[in-house]
């Protein structure tokens, strides 16, 4: 794909920060009930132009229902979409500027490659000449130029993936809607996959919504990402403040793997939280303001590679330090997991980047071992 | 393990066939029958068929079943495909059991009721009884096989094609003729012919519901053999078992051959 620098774009691309940035895509208030059931509860959300944003959830959040609403196969039971300024209601899908790429790729069977490319073009009356010309534009962008005379049966399932891709942006919508797209490709060709389809946004300069369950690639292709639970938004931020900074133990714990202690809210110093974890046998200290008062229930999070691991005792055995024994070794190659079991019974695993070639592991089961971790290493969370 | 022919298997495929075809070959070998009687052999000959084509009554019975069969048969698949998608897409609507129960029906309703509750209504009607309602007739009876069979094609439709294409810009009645209509095709065609060969051997509707003029093959057959069988039936059953017998053979080829294709590119493609 053509190469343009797309560091310097995304890293200064942040218009969500900004008041006076208008909203491309907006829901508002948006209810959508199926009989009994609530798809999607009273949901707002504000989409810029020419992000790159995320839906992420497990399956039967709504995240669906959402995107689906945006195309038009679905319509609020209450509430508003609005693209472009323009409110949605009463368009059908086929006069909405936005093209949708099928979890189930849904290539025409009947059709070739290159006349599934230029179905939507057809639909417009473009002239025969300049169809062809877009056809061939994203047959070699997809790099399936040998391919378009070939059925979909006759392609691989990746083949088939990077034809419903030049298929959805063949219009050159305004957005584009992807449907768990890389769900049904390997492991290799999903990582693959996932950067090119940042590059192709950056370049191509639409506004891209991804739904998808796999929270990895949320994070590599997104540049805001909206995690639901049961038909709600429990936050939206860049992947990497969902990751350090997440605003509940439900998002902690869907996106990656952490070590979740509870405990007492303690009086702290300004700008510090304290928490008392008697499960765990130890007092943590975070360096974040909560509203919560003394005595009040609340939660340490840790992720496994922020927690140091030792069998030295550290010099401040009070604050965010706990011992154990280790229980449980997982030797994933480039790192392990250590399982550690405090004397409470509590597990807190501890991941360790494996920096040397030695075999023999200088920490092994049943070492007795200190575990300890910086002000800035965990958060304490209140719902 | 061999999984070769035992003598009980070909005894049982022996026995199988020959009460399927065993009727079938008499009839086919006494139809080339020299002799008046139809059941002894006085020599080869094609003297029937020489019959056959200098019988007008005859004829003019082929031809209008020929014609009944195609105008019902084309009728019958445009209303049950059309009744198969109320089924398959509509969900739950008011009705739907009633109006999926009164689809089947006809289906196992005994024939002779049909063609008298039909004769009643053309009756009552006042309709001349004839060759168009022979053809309604004919549409009632063979539409609900065809919405069975289009309905199996569309169960397993995959609706995010239709989606697909919505979302590309077609309109819901572009969709329809250009994505639809073109997958469930192979269904449309099963349901067409099986609408046209039960027109072709119906007997008991076409008994009740046809006038002076209109008489079909089956009935002028039957009648035929009222006054004893000439070979000459022999004859016409012989052509209209060809007929019959083509079509089947080729389309399983045809099915056979898309297959295999199908089959090889798959293959092409896994190799990348």
């Amino acid at each position: 794909m053509a190469g343009m620098a797309i560091g310097p774009i995304r890293r200064s691309f942040a218009p969500w920060n900004d008041p006076e940035s208008k909203p491309f895509i907006e829901f508002r208030n948006v209810t959508r009930s199926f009989g009994d059931f609530t798809a999607v509860d009273d949901l707002s959300l504000k989409i810029y132009e020419r992000e790159f944003f995320a839906l992420l959830g497990p399956s039967g959040c709504g995240k669906t229902t959402l995107m689906r609403m945006l195309a038009g196969f679905d319509a609020p039971t209450r509430g508003d979409v609005l693209l472009d300024g323009q409110n949605l209601a009463g368009i059908p899908p086929y006069k909405r500027p936005t093209n949708m790429m099928f979890q189930s790729y849904a290539l025409f069977p009947h059709m070739t490659v290159w006349d599934n490319i230029a179905f939507g073009l057809k639909q417009d009356g473009m002239p025969k000449a300049d169809i062809a010309k877009r056809v061939e534009e994203m047959l070699h962008l997809v790099k399936l130029e040998t391919f378009a005379k070939r059925k979909p049966h006759q392609l691989s399932g990746g083949q088939r993936q990077r034809v419903a891709l030049a298929r959805s942006i063949a219009k050159k919508p305004k957005v584009l809607l992807l449907d768990e797209p890389l769900g049904a490709l390997d492991k290799k060709l999903r990582e693959e996959t996932q950067f090119e389809l940042t590059d192709l946004q950056v370049n191509l300069g639409m506004t891209f919504l991804i739904v998808t369950h796999d929270q990895e690639e949320a994070m590599t292709v997104a540049d805001r990402i909206a995690v639901m639970d049961r038909g709600k938004i429990i936050q939206v931020a860049t992947p990497a403040e969902i990751y350090e900074q997440p605003n509940s133990r439900y998002v902690a714990d869907f996106i990656g793997d952490i070590n979740i202690l509870e405990g007492r809210i303690a009086a702290g110093a300004d700008g510090v939280a304290r928490l008392e974890c008697v499960a765990a046998g130890a007092t943590v200290e975070t360096r974040q303001s909560i509203d919560g008062r003394p005595g009040d229930q609340a939660w340490f999070a840790i992720r496994p590679e922020k927690v140091r691991i030792s069998r030295e005792p550290p010099e401040n055995p009070g604050v965010n330090a706990v011992s154990g024994e280790v229980w449980d070794i997982g030797y994933l190659g480039d790192v392990s997991i250590y399982h550690v079991r405090l004397a409470s019974g509590a597990t807190i695993k501890a991941t360790i980047t494996n920096t040397t070639r030695l075999v023999e592991r200088p920490i092994s089961w049943e070492d007795k071992v200190w575990m300890t971790w910086s002000v800035d290493g965990g958060i304490v969370l209140t719902k | 393990m061999r999984r070769g022919a035992t003598w009980f298997n070909a005894t049982s495929v022996a026995i199988g066939f020959a009460f399927l075809y065993l009727p079938i070959l008499l009839l086919v070998i006494y139809s080339f029958n020299e002799s008046k009687l139809v059941t002894v052999w006085g020599g080869f000959s094609f003297r029937w068929y020489g019959e056959l084509l200098r019988d007008q009554a005859m004829l003019d019975a082929a031809w209008v079943t020929l014609r009944v069969a195609f105008l019902s048969a084309t009728i019958a698949t445009v209303l049950g495909t059309l009744g198969a998608l109320a089924l398959v897409r509509f969900g739950r609507f008011l009705g739907r059991t009633l109006f999926s129960g009164m689809i089947y029906a006809p289906l196992v309703m005994p024939d002779v009721i049909t063609g008298l509750s039909l004769l009643l209504l053309f009756v009552s009607l006042d309709l001349d009884r004839g060759f168009w309602t022979l053809i309604l007739a004919h549409v009632t009876l063979t539409m609900c096989f065809v919405a069975v069979v289009v309905q199996s094609r569309l169960v397993t439709f995959d609706r995010s094609l239709e989606e697909a294409a919505l979302d590309l810009g077609a309109t819901p009645a572009k969709t329809f003729f250009v994505i639809t209509l073109p997958l469930i095709m192979p269904g449309v065609v099963a349901g067409w012919m099986l609408a046209f060969t039960l027109s072709l051997d119906d007997l008991v509707i076409a008994s009740f519901t046809t006038g002076p003029g209109a008489t079909t093959l089956p009935m002028k057959i039957f009648s035929q053999v009222k006054f004893g069988v000439t070979p000459e039936v022999n004859a016409i059953s012989t052509i209209l078992i060809l007929v019959v017998a083509t079509g089947v053979i080729v389309a399983s080829l045809v099915t056979k051959r898309r297959e295999v294709e199908r089959q090889k590119a798959e293959r092409l493609a896994l190799q990348g």
